[in-house]
């Protein structure tokens, strides 16, 4: 009997445990829901119990996000600059891991190495070069300045990424190919795509929740409004004057962190065995 | 002898010979990336380091060569010195609360209990979702007035109104804050790195420990964590870079207020090289990060060279 009591009172503190690490992890996402679908009175009134609707939830910020805001064209630039940044980084990406994993050698070992290390050379460090850079370019104010820039850490990222799916595929089956006539690009277009589509769709998602997720390039290269991704745009944005309108804020902040919340979630396995390249045989 | 199977005649050009050839195909496929690593990732990097050592601003773009008089004056100021330490203090700070976290949550979803999945899924979110999104959300949680913390606490009989703290107006709560945030950011990525880890662990291993008679710490300490060091290590060390470099939580929550109490190496280099224009002096600040970063690269080789043997 008393060991039962013991084991119960163990199962409630885990259990305990693992709420309140639910809570922390979640507690501002449930903040971003309820106030974006509070009234403003509701909001801005001390006494209220701020955890729950004092008054009646509204969709009057949602409302006010997509007919009076710039919201709507951040969804779609962010969504321009997302293909783009993909299609750049998998023309370049997937034959380069390729290449490193299967035709380099040793020599591409190491090249991949160095590649994944650039992907550590943080945006602080090249931001004003590549303001100057981009403002050579005319670029600056624009958001393909973003889709210049994107691939430099995308494209390290996924070499790596795909280097490691590569050379977990058996070699026999770009073997047989070409025994069978193919020529080397060939094998590669014609077999090693088509099989390492699952990887491919892992790139396409992280590439895209990369750039979703960047916040310092666009800050610094874009002040025009209808410029700017959805995350800079919510983040800076939606103040006006020096006044917070917290309840659009978080509508569109909770918005944005959706896609890529499902989207990690998803490929959290991949992406973990990616970045720590198999530390561990 | 018979042959099995003719090889079929093919029209051969030149370009299609090397083209099959491995290496040749091989330095191809490789050469587009390299470029363009090299273009805007090489090319910026000298061209910080040649600003940091002349007297370039947006407004007189001039290389005149200046030597080491910009790190020198950087290195004198009062404001740059706190930034320094500021950011520190804020990555091993975080990191620490972030890697405490993430070790006593990997424990807890190491066990098999129903709901773990969405357990998971959930505790993933701080890490998954932009962290300037969710940093506006803590900002709106520490605000001033309407702070959901110090309602909280007030409506616990903890403190009372007058008495309630300003969170991003006072130096030390600021810090404390920014801290908090990016723990908070950083926590689920610890976590998931823990258990990438210990699930690789084999489990005869752990097994054998068992019957020779290693207690609990024992089997944690001396076991596992020297099995798992080298996928911790690779964890951390891209912890450490991404907070060490980062602007964007201290630019959103506290614009490195108040009076420079959150002001960190990437969020100066910013307001100097960006906002005022100074690039020259800005680079220098941004370089300041080189030797921190040389260090970790230099480590994460040893780590990944390690794996190879």
């Amino acid at each position: 009997m008393r060991y039962r009591m013991a084991n119960l009172g163990k199962e409630a503190a885990f259990y305990a445990a693992i709420a309140f690490f639910v809570i922390l992890a979640t507690f501002p996402f449930y903040w971003m829901l309820i106030t974006s679908l509070k009234t403003n009175p509701d909001l801005y009134n001390v006494t209220n119990i701020p955890f729950w609707f004092n008054e009646a939830p509204t969709l009057a910020h949602f409302r006010y996000l997509f007919e009076q805001t710039l919201f709507t064209r951040w969804l779609l630039n962010s969504l321009i600059i997302g293909v783009c940044v993909v299609a750049i980084t998998l023309v370049t990406a997937l034959p380069a891991g390729y290449s490193l994993a299967r035709m380099t050698g040793r020599s591409g070992e190491s090249l991949g190495i160095v590649i994944f290390l650039t992907y550590l050379v943080p945006p602080t460090l090249l931001f004003l070069p590549l303001s100057r850079i981009i403002a050579d370019l005319g670029l600056q104010n624009s958001m393909w300045s973003l889709v210049l820039v994107y691939p430099t850490f995308t494209i390290p990222f996924c070499t790596w990424l795909l280097m490691g799916f590569f050379k977990a595929m058996p070699v026999e089956i770009e073997e047989a190919a070409i025994v069978d006539g193919c020529s080397l690009f060939g094998a590669f277009v014609r077999m090693v795509i088509p099989l390492s589509l699952p990887a491919i769709l892992t790139a396409v998602i992280f590439t895209f929740t990369l750039t979703l997720q960047e916040f310092i390039y666009a800050l610094t290269f874009i002040s025009a409004s209808d410029q700017k991704p959805i995350t800079l745009g919510v983040a800076t944005d939606l103040v006006r004057g020096d006044i917070f309108f917290w309840g659009e804020i978080m509508a569109g902040a909770l918005i944005a962190s959706i896609p890529v919340a499902i989207a990690y979630n998803l490929f959290l396995d991949r992406f973990i065995s990616g970045i720590t390249g198999g530390a561990t045989k | 002898m018979a042959t099995i199977a003719e090889p079929i005649a093919k029209p051969v050009s030149r370009l299609s010979f090397l083209l099959d050839r491995r290496a040749v195909l091989g330095s191809i496929f490789v050469a587009p990336a390299i470029l363009y690593v090299l273009l805007l990732v090489g090319v910026p990097f000298l061209l910080a380091v040649y600003y940091s050592v002349s007297a370039y601003t947006i407004y007189d773009p001039s290389w005149r060569f200046v030597g080491l008089a910009n790190f020198r004056q950087i290195a004198t100021d009062p404001v740059f010195q706190e930034t320094l330490g500021n950011t520190f203090l804020f990555t091993f700070g975080s990191q620490f609360l972030g890697l405490v976290l993430g070790k006593f949550g990997a424990f807890l979803l190491l066990r098999p209990f129903p709901g773990r999945k969405i357990v998971r899924a959930l505790i993933i979110l701080p890490w998954a979702v932009p962290i300037a999104l969710a940093t506006v959300a803590w900002e709106w949680m520490f605000d001033s007035l309407y702070s959901v913390i110090n309602w909280t606490m007030i409506s616990l009989g903890i403190i009372t109104r007058s008495e309630a703290p300003n969170w991003l107006g006072s130096p030390h709560l600021a810090m404390l804050c920014v801290i908090i945030v990016n723990a908070w950011r950083f926590f689920p990525f610890a976590i998931v790195i823990f258990l990438a880890g210990i699930t690789s662990v084999p489990q005869d291993i752990v097994d054998a420990a068992i019957v020779d008679g290693a207690g609990f710490w024992r089997r944690n300490y001396q076991i596992i964590l020297p099995m798992i060091l080298p996928i911790v290590a690779v964890g951390l060390i891209f912890g450490i870079v991404f907070t060490f470099t980062d602007l964007s939580v201290v630019y959103l929550l506290t614009n490195g207020g108040p009076q420079n109490a959150t002001s960190v190496l990437g969020f100066e280099g910013f307001q100097v090289g960006i906002v005022s224009g100074d690039v020259s002096h800005g680079s220098a600040i941004s370089l300041f990060m080189l030797p921190v970063l040389l260090l970790v690269v230099v480590g994460m080789l040893r780590f990944i060279r390690r794996r190879e043997i």
